[in-house]
């Protein structure tokens, strides 16, 4: 043990920083990724039962080894070039899709003080971040020399900046409230049980955010971009192996961002529905569970994920044309009016009638 | 060397580098692609400078917003290579002098007093710029602000009013209003006639 600490103490200083560094992305990463493999299980399980079937069974005690069938089947898949492809972008498309559904969770914080970057604009990181997940499927469809790739890529150029518009705004909506950019402390601003938490004076900017955020994954209802029934499967059509499971990777990666900072702008992230209950939170073993923790981060998150998945097994897909309507006409108005009513309040407020 | 310098000399070159790319590149989707890293290494740049507000405000703007309607439009353009380097030699004199041009006015106004001043001091830890931006965007240039924001507005409504025609060339489109409400007798008549009579 001591000779370990003596070989640490060896390494110079600013590879000491860089090592415990990659060792805490690793640490956040791997979750992640597990994370994605086994919501697509849920999904396929979830749906299932929604749709009152078994869904996937076959594969270890109950389904449960699935996902690592899955990965190891595309794995072994052979990747097939299209003749006439733009190579050198036909590679890069797919790490370009994953790299920033990867990065933004580095400011993303799970508990107080358990996030590996706080930097004090972490709001607008995520934002800045997540807007450019749409060129890694611009760039598949172009690169891929296909028809339907190229209509994928047309399709989702003009609904994610459609939505990123919405999305913004209702953001506005709560670093007014909370006064910072900074993701922990919007969440420390909603401390003091559910009532305090954003979604009761936010709720319509709540419904618009997450809606917007389906529409940024491409998922269903608004997933046009794969719509199998018109261009067969959009921007991935060609790839095949890795190369598609990169998207798949970053399609699910970008899933559960959502679906976290959902929770930690609306529904007061790792605070416990029942923070200021003191005499609750003081009983021994009950108080720890009831308390704050990074277990109702999950079990918050938890929710929001299951709602993309019901979105999946219940609505049929939109018409692009209405996509943009909804977007355009009905979202964007509603955050400005929204944000005029939040603008009202903390007029009042400063002028001390309120 | 430090390691922030080290860093700034990585971006920097990258930076220069790309820029290079997009003025080389044949292929126009190359050239915005350059011109996205352009961008991007320029923010983290910035972000160097503790400008970290301008940085992403940068990457949201430009990068994840125009540069997307950059590539949507050529992507769709079938852009012929050849025929753009025909006058290559022709334009080149012209081109040498406006770059020459250009190139001696940036260096006049960089060496100009105007841009002498001392390196200011790091700010401290707990500095937030977005809040000192915001502070004085909303208090001593509000005016200007505000005036800014109306200029973008005109010419927001300016392009839609450019970019829209209403079609007055007899196209045929779905009314679905009209659909529903049609009656069965508007779409079909149901004529009496005598059955065939036998010969």
């Amino acid at each position: 043990m001591d000779s370990l600490i003596a070989i640490w103490e060896s390494v110079p200083e600013a590879l000491r920083i860089v090592i415990v560094i990659l060792l805490k992305i690793i640490a956040i990463l791997l979750p992640v990724i597990i994370a994605v493999a086994y919501t697509t299980f849920a999904e396929r399980k979830i749906i299932g039962y929604m749709q009152v079937r078994c869904g996937p069974n076959r594969v270890g005690p109950k389904g449960w080894l699935q996902p690592i069938a899955d990965t190891l089947k595309l794995m072994f898949k052979e990747i097939i070039v299209p003749t006439k492809s733009s190579k050198a972008v036909f590679f890069i498309a797919p790490m370009l899709a994953l790299a920033p559904a990867l990065a933004v969770w580095s400011v993303i914080p799970f508990w107080e003080g358990g996030v590996l970057s706080d930097i004090n604009a972490g709001l607008l990181f995520v934002l800045a971040i997540t807007s450019l997940d749409v060129f890694g499927i611009i760039l598949a469809g172009w690169a891929s020399n296909s028809k339907y790739a190229i209509l994928s890529s047309m399709r989702v150029g003009a609904q994610v900046v459609a939505y990123e518009i919405a999305m913004g705004f209702a953001l506005v909506g709560v670093l007014m409230l909370a006064g910072s950019l900074n993701l922990t402390e919007i969440v420390n601003a909603q401390a003091g049980g559910i009532q305090n938490w954003f979604m009761w004076p936010l709720f319509g900017l709540l419904v618009v955010y997450f809606i917007s955020g389906v529409a940024e994954t491409n998922r269903a209802p608004f997933d046009v971009a794969e719509g199998e029934s018109e261009i067969v499967a959009g921007f991935h059509v060609e790839y095949s192996g890795m190369a598609f499971a990169l998207f798949f990777l970053a399609e699910y990666a970008s899933m559960l961002l959502i679906s976290i900072l959902t929770v930690l702008l609306f529904l007061g992230g790792w605070l416990s529905p029942f923070g200021g209950m003191e005499g609750l939170l003081s009983i021994p073993v009950l108080g720890t569970i009831l308390g704050d923790g990074i277990h109702w981060l999950f079990l918050k998150a938890f929710f929001f994920l299951v709602l993309y998945l019901w979105f999946r097994a219940t609505f049929p897909r939109y018409r692009y044309d209405q996509i943009m309507r909804l977007g355009w006409k009905i979202l964007i108005p509603v955050t400005l009016v929204w944000i005029f009513g939040i603008g009202i309040y903390k007029g009042l407020q400063i002028e001390g009638i309120l | 060397m430090t390691f922030e310098l080290f860093i700034f000399y990585v971006f920097a070159t990258v930076s220069v580098l790309s820029a290079v790319g997009v003025v080389t590149m044949r292929n126009p989707v190359y050239a915005a692609l350059f011109l996205i890293l352009a961008f991007f290494t320029s923010a983290a740049t910035w972000i160097l400078l503790e400008a970290e507000f301008l940085g992403v405000v940068l990457v949201l703007v430009y990068v994840g917003a125009v540069m997307v309607l950059f590539l949507f439009v050529i992507m769709m353009l079938d852009i012929n290579i050849d025929p753009l380097r025909e006058g290559f030699i022709r334009y080149l004199p012209f081109g040498i002098l406006i770059a020459v041009v250009i190139a001696a006015e940036i260096i006049m106004v960089l060496s100009s007093d105007v841009f002498v001043m001392e390196i200011p001091k790091a700010a401290p830890l707990d500095f937030s710029n977005t809040k000192a931006l915001g502070e004085i965007l909303y208090t001593d240039y509000v005016y200007p602000f505000e005036l800014a924001a109306v200029i973008l507005l005109v010419a927001m409504v300016a392009a839609i009013s450019l970019a829209m025609r209403k079609r007055n060339d007899g196209t045929k489109r779905q009314i679905p209003a009209d659909q529903i409400r049609t009656k069965s007798t508007d779409r079909l008549r149901v004529v009496k006639m005598k059955s065939e009579e036998k010969l």
